[in-house]
């Protein structure tokens, strides 16, 4: 080990190698080590053990409705743009028990406690880290919070990488969140051909890494990584202006705008948008009851606001129509998300355009709705 | 002591027992059902059979021949509720692919001696002959919801079932999109949910054997899977399949022949 002093704000190159050692060391500290995998023709989160499991030279092809997996020129392993799955899952699981109860002499009634598992997420992007951030202001709020997020998210290490190779429908540099991973990490990667640059953001992150083998990085080595992340805010592959957002799309005037009728006749109302979107929160809570009535449980599972059931109150339903719920679903995440939470709901990661099977293109959306409100 | 047990008798028509095969599949659930409803009629799975009327029917299979449309009058006449297990019940199933053919042309290319038969031009859900309380759908059926529509019914509340497509489904047990990664064709996004998203989950596209999401979006979908076919008419023929004969799926049959290539 180099006599190098090392800080929070430091950066230090990491040859890959010592990677592994990295990520053993975390699940010594009794972490469960996460990150993207090829499966299914896709980018999975899921357990890892080491930098061989993770996509190496894999490149993703992304646009609106459409995914593939390319072999890129490098042997990295960063070099792709992740899937559908986002880091929510493991904070905001889509299925979890919330409680039981059984008829004994009376009616018992137990909390769910399934042991909080802890989880080293590696590879968080710029968009999805912002992401976190957001769903932390809906789940952990001051006066209430959902325990089963914030036992989760308090335990959570957090390994960033910066984004390289942006896809076709990312426009985080649109919405301020990337391609350089911003906000807390404990420590955060730039991949080049033999090192990563890991730059601590944590007093975890650096005592791990004091342990390993690095060196400082030249200036030469640093510049490179510093052009290749300026290139990449260069290469997204959508702009969104949000200049006149949240007001374009909450202004009343503009809610019965025709756009809306034309988006609704090509939307599918099946609700993977927001299944994919790793801000969209909404749930449901289900009860189920054995045959003999002697056990009930509640479980708690994502929904939709695209999902009809989901705005059926008594009386009737609120959005019956995909024009209603289409637009809720805009309006909120581009423009009331913003006087709810501080921030618009949207990230700029894409995920909804790639996954929509409609190739329905929210960016092109608005800048349709702006040109038809402003002509 | 208890109120006496309601009675259950379990019907086949024209059907591959698949449905009643789910019910017998029921391992850990069996006794607990077998405790709390008296089952008086189930040919499949005892040769003892008390006799009616019988407080709940379930149907498996479509009526396909004269003799059927008698005994599912008759099955109306005996049960207070009548349940429609799985797809030949609630649309007609494969068999209901006659309906778009020639009955009597398949009856000849099937079997020698086809003037001993004496079936119908077509194949129908129960729906169109009887009064029908409630529709299970799927091929075969998802037997916890079986369960679930049987708890409620005792329990004399509304059962749970999904009202979403297969997509939620699909997203939350983490499959990845079989349509968007690698161009599958897929009717999730226009079929009910219940399976639990098992083809998707295993690489294959959505068959639609669930029927159609009541609010599933055709007019949307169908263009944008004949767009990418990968040879004609494989929109037509995915719509075409266990529940060809469901409303909507027979509209959006004839508008993928118009929109797909030739």
């Amino acid at each position: 080990m180099l006599d190098i002093t090392i800080s929070r704000g430091t950066t230090v190159a990491l040859p890959k190698t010592e990677f592994d050692l990295l990520l053993a060391d975390l699940r010594e500290n009794g972490y469960q080590t996460v990150g993207p995998r090829v499966q299914d023709e896709s980018i999975v989160y899921t357990d890892i053990q080491t930098l061989a499991d993770l996509p190496r030279g894999v490149q993703t092809e992304q646009d609106a409705g459409r995914f593939r997996l390319v072999q890129g020129a490098s042997n990295n392993y960063f070099d792709f743009i992740p899937g559908a799955d986002s880091w929510k899952k493991f904070l905001f699981p889509p299925r979890v028990e919330l409680f039981t109860v059984r008829k004994g002499k009376g009616w018992e009634y137990a909390e769910a406690e399934a042991a909080t598992p802890r989880y080293a997420l590696i590879g968080v992007r710029g968009c999805e880290l912002a992401a976190i951030e957001i769903q932390d202001k809906i789940f952990i709020r001051p006066d209430f919070y959902d325990p089963t997020y914030r036992l989760r998210r308090e335990g959570l290490f957090i390994i960033a990488v910066n984004c390289l190779h942006p896809a076709g429908t990312c426009f985080c540099a649109s919405m301020g969140t990337g391609p350089k991973a911003q906000g807390s990490y404990d420590l955060c990667l730039t991949e080049l051909d033999d090192v990563f640059l890991v730059e601590i953001g944590s007093e975890l992150g650096r005592s791990l890494l004091a342990k390993r083998k690095y060196d400082l990085p030249s200036a030469f080595v640093q510049n490179i990584a510093n052009q290749r992340l300026s290139r990449a805010a260069q290469e997204m592959g959508r702009v969104l202006d949000t200049s006149d957002l949240p007001g374009l799309l909450t202004e009343p005037e503009n809610l019965e705008a025709a756009h809306w009728d034309e988006v609704a006749k090509r939307c599918l109302s099946c609700g993977n948008c927001t299944q994919v979107c790793p801000t969209c929160f909404c749930w449901d809570a289900t009860d189920s009851v054995n045959l003999n009535a002697t056990r009930a449980s509640r479980t708690r599972v994502w929904d939709s606001c695209f999902n009809p059931a989901y705005s059926h109150v008594f009386g009737g339903n609120t959005r019956p129509t995909i024009r209603a719920r289409y637009r809720q679903w805009l309006t909120h995440k581009f423009g009331a998300w913003k006087e709810q939470f501080g921030t618009l709901g949207c990230t700029g990661c894409g995920r909804c355009i790639t996954w929509c099977p409609a190739k329905i293109d929210h960016v092109a959306e608005i800048a349709a709705l702006r040109k038809e409100v402003n002509p | 002591m208890a109120a006496k047990k309601p009675t259950v008798a379990v019907y086949k028509f024209s059907s591959c027992d698949g449905c009643q095969l789910s019910l017998l599949n029921l391992e850990d659930e069996l006794l607990d059902l077998a405790g709390a409803v008296d089952i008086a009629y189930f040919l499949e799975a005892s040769r003892a059979v008390k006799p009616g009327p019988y407080d709940i029917a379930l149907v498996e299979g479509s009526v396909t021949t004269p003799h059927e449309i008698e005994r599912i009058r008759e099955v109306r006449e005996e049960a207070r509720f009548v349940i429609a297990l799985g797809t030949c019940a609630t649309s007609g199933g494969i068999q209901a692919l006659r309906n778009f053919a020639d009955a009597e042309e398949y009856a000849r290319a099937v079997y020698d001696h086809p003037e001993y038969l004496e079936y119908l031009n077509t194949a129908t859900p129960l729906s169109e002959t009887i009064k029908v309380d409630l529709e299970i759908w799927g091929c075969p059926v998802n037997k916890y919801l079986v369960l679930e529509c049987i708890a409620a019914l005792l329990q004399n509340r509304k059962p749970s079932l999904p009202q979403y497509s297969v997509c939620l489904e699909c997203k939350r047990r983490g499959a990845v999109c079989v349509l968007v990664a690698q161009g599958v064709p897929c009717l999730g996004p226009v079929t009910q949910a219940g399976c639990g998203a098992i083809c998707p989950a295993n690489g294959r596209g959505c068959y639609g054997c669930f029927g159609p999401w009541p609010q599933g979006n055709f007019d949307s979908l169908v263009p944008t899977l004949t767009a990418t076919e990968r040879f004609p008419g494989e929109t037509h023929l995915l719509l075409r399949n266990f529940n060809a004969h469901a409303p909507a799926f027979r509209k959006a049959a004839e508008a993928a022949l118009h929109t797909g290539k030739k």
